[in-house]
């Protein structure tokens, strides 16, 4: 005969000020646990969704990023006109010849000097990223020096108003829209014509060479073909993997410093809850004797107490949880040590999240109630009964 | 004496609840410590910089060069004593996370404008005699167990290809500070080699450093060579090295706040814990102060009790979490690598450690306390714990 479950709750509800503090202190290492991983998810799903998975990314051999490679105007066209490559409306090739360089913008607000990522873009730049769409004024015209602007650019930066001008490359660009490109890279980026980008600094060679593929199982033909030619040192990958790749390092540090100061937190808390659980026991020595008196096993004592430390986790977790899916209005801007440069995310939750941080409560709750519930099992009648 | 017999004895009744609070408190303290040294060694690279060195870059971003002809328009600018110049490689070795940073620089003028950087003389007159060789810093060198004669190669990233250096001399810091994890060779060996393979490269420099004469003169200085380049193709910023070492932080200065806030966090989470067994332990014992009461001890006398037993529990929980700050900064250091450059925890963390402890044990006996000092003799009698 199991003790109800009620019994528990109501223990927990007798010492309100005890129980608040230990499910807080819970609490809030469920949402440090969680807040880090929706970060580490933010930044994957920004970068893997700026990727599209018929697309391909050329760039110079081990260059790692856009900003550090190089693709000369030959080799450009060697890439374009290979046959895997898709044709689009008017017969033209879905390849996109790029020039990406780092400019550096005040934030606004701030005034804090930040490398924004200003990408150059060829004819079919924006055939090839569906996701970009312009939300205010229009795109920058091919062969001018107009330049469309990223939404979160246009939220955290000066001068990046329809109608301001930016100053780079010795020379005035004007702004005149402001894209969304679905919560990808795309939007921490200024865009506009490549040629025009190519001279104003000075370039011989292109950056990288973004392209359409007609059928995306042909891929790994491409690369043998492209990656083996001797006219050409380079990394043909897919886009989304390019992608994926830059967010290595960042990723890595926020899962290492996550989980290292998780497993301290839930120390702390555990420990809070080992306290509680502890005290319960000491307070109400008595009762367990009379429950024991009554025919209960030392199980369902057992049992009692653990679903009592369940429950701490079980709030502990609501609360948690409730105020870390607030964290998704938050937008974080970082500079991403892998590509140099601006970019913004945003904390996103993933039912995995809410899983994995659901048994990481329980399960603080089960070791913390632990030794306390043993301890309860194993009083004897007599003396429990004989505790004031 | 009697009292803090008494404060001691009271904590010492409930050896495990006060065992347990005491670990919670070191854990705390101890994560505390950390992250504050993480944030610390953030900063390390504005901390070690000198007041009087100015860095002058391209204006429109670090990534653009500068063309070597500059060098001697700035050495020719009022008021600046030396000129060197860096360029950053960003090749990598064996594995693209084993980062660390490579600088092609000009050695002479280089070594003679960093003197922390200290490398003994015949070592140093090896590596100038060899084109290919490099300087790596003590710290570089323990990670990868590099020796004065092994060969380093390096995978370029900016400059193509596969290069191989020589580790010719390890440099030393002159204090904890200086950051020991970097590699140096020479300029002349990439330029000769990016003239053979791409012109575009060549007499390219990363950035100039500049050592200013006079401190007074910093300001105007650094106004004086960005004028002399204005409207030309590679128009420059000049800013001192400490401003330039804090642009990189302010880029991610997110990641900095977000360890700021936890580690508050982590202050919030000890004070729940220490608040709740300080709660406990007045609540079981009200009839005892009831029973000081009729004996006739003031009430400031009872919540004093409550108090000391708190703060020596936080004090105690401090010293332990202290003492176990360094090891493991030690340990932690020692993994990462040279991601972090200088890691060492500072006086000031352990400063704000004791401020924490003493702050949480005060903080959490405030209401016991207060309860224990206003409670009726009637009723703390009649209460059981």
């Amino acid at each position: 005969m199991p003790i109800p479950v009620s019994y528990s709750i109501r223990n927990l509800w007798a010492r309100k000020y005890t129980t608040a503090l230990t499910a807080g202190g819970m609490a809030l290492v469920v949402f440090v646990f969680a807040a880090v991983m929706m970060l580490d998810a933010g930044l994957k799903k920004t970068l893997v969704a700026t990727g599209h998975p018929d697309n391909i990314l050329v760039t110079r051999r081990s260059s790692g990023t856009e900003i550090q490679s190089g693709v000369a105007r030959a080799q450009a066209a060697i890439i374009e006109s290979q046959p895997e490559i898709a044709i689009g409306p008017g017969g033209a090739q879905m390849a996109s010849k790029e020039v990406v360089v780092l400019i550096t913008q005040p934030k606004r607000g701030t005034g804090v000097p930040t490398n924004v990522t200003v990408r150059g873009v060829g004819a079919q730049g924006l055939a090839l990223r569906p996701q970009v769409r312009v939300i205010s004024g229009r795109m920058f015209r091919p062969g001018s020096t107009e330049i469309t602007v990223g939404r979160s650019i246009a939220e955290r930066f000066d001068g990046t108003g329809i109608g301001e001008q930016l100053r780079f490359g010795g020379r005035h660009w004007t702004v005149v829209g402001v894209f969304d490109a679905g919560g990808s890279a795309f939007d921490s980026e200024v865009w506009g014509d490549g040629e025009q980008m190519i001279q104003a600094f000075r370039r011989t060679a292109f950056s990288s060479v973004a392209a359409r593929l007609a059928d995306p199982s042909q891929f790994d033909a491409l690369k043998r073909r492209l990656e083996s030619d001797p006219r050409l040192t380079l990394d043909v990958k897919r886009e989304r993997t390019f992608y994926e790749e830059q967010s290595q390092v960042m990723s890595n540090f926020i899962s290492y410093l996550g989980l290292t100061l998780s497993v301290i937190f839930s120390v702390g808390a555990m420990i809070g809850a080992m306290i509680t659980m502890y005290a319960a026991v000491a307070t109400r020595t008595s009762e367990i004797g009379a429950l024991r008196a009554l025919g209960f096993q030392r199980r369902s004592i057992l049992v009692a107490f653990l679903a009592e430390a369940l429950v701490l986790g079980l709030v502990g977790w609501i609360v948690g949880l409730a105020f870390a899916s607030a964290m998704q209005l938050v937008q974080i801007s970082t500079m991403n040590w892998q590509s140099f440069s601006e970019l913004a995310f945003r904390f996103t939750l993933t039912s995995e999240i809410v899983g994995k941080s659901l048994v990481f409560a329980l399960v603080m709750g089960l070791v913390g109630g632990f030794l306390p519930a043993v301890r309860a099992a194993r009083l004897k009648i007599v003396d429990a009964l004989r505790a004031a | 004496m009697q009292f803090l017999k008494l404060v001691l004895r009271n904590a010492l009744r409930h050896r495990l609840r006060t065992a347990l609070t005491l670990l919670g408190l070191v854990v705390a303290i101890l994560s505390f410590g950390l992250l504050q040294t993480v944030v610390d060694a953030w900063y390390a690279g504005a901390a070690g910089a000198a007041p009087t060195r100015l860095v002058t870059r391209n204006a429109v971003s670090l990534t653009f060069p500068l063309p070597l002809s500059y060098r001697d328009r700035i050495r020719a600018v009022d008021g600046v004593r030396a000129v060197s110049h860096a360029t950053w490689f960003a090749g990598i070795y064996q594995d693209p996370k084993n980062f660390f940073p490579q600088f092609a620089i000009e050695p002479r003028t280089y070594f003679a404008m960093y003197p922390e950087y200290l490398v003994a003389l015949q070592e140093f007159t090896t590596f100038l005699r060899d084109r290919k060789g490099a300087v790596i810093g003590r710290k570089l060198a323990g990670t990868y167990h590099l020796n004065v004669g092994d060969v380093l190669p390096l995978r370029g990233t900016i400059y193509p290809g596969t290069w191989e250096f020589t580790v010719r001399a390890i440099y030393d810091g002159i204090d904890a500070k200086t950051d020991t994890s970097q590699m140096f060779f020479h300029w002349e060996y990439l330029n000769e080699t990016m003239k053979k393979r791409s012109r575009s490269y060549a007499d390219q420099v990363g950035v100039y450093l500049v050592d200013v004469t006079d401190i007074d003169r910093v300001a105007e200085v650094s106004r004086a060579i960005d004028v002399a380049f204005k409207n030309s193709l590679a128009e420059t910023l000049t800013e001192t090295e400490r401003a330039f070492q804090i642009g990189f932080v302010k880029q991610t200065e997110a990641l900095v706040i977000a360890i700021r806030i936890v580690s508050y966090v982590v202050i919030v989470i000890i004070l729940a814990v220490m608040a709740n067994t300080m709660a406990m332990t007045a609540r079981e014992r009200l009839s005892e102060y009831a029973t000081l009461k009729v004996l006739g001890f003031s009430p400031v006398y009872i919540a004093a009790l409550i108090v000391g037993e708190s703060v020596a529990i936080a004090a105690i929980g401090a010293v332990i979490g202290i003492a176990t700050t360094f090891p493991v900064s030690d340990w932690f250091a020692a993994k990462v690598g040279t991601l972090f450059p200088v890691f060492k925890v500072s006086g000031e963390t352990v400063i704000l450690q004791i401020l924490c402890a003493l702050g949480v044990g005060v903080a959490s006996a405030v209401v016991p306390g207060r309860r224990a000092a206003t409670v009726k003799i009637v009723e703390g009698l009649r209460a059981i714990g």
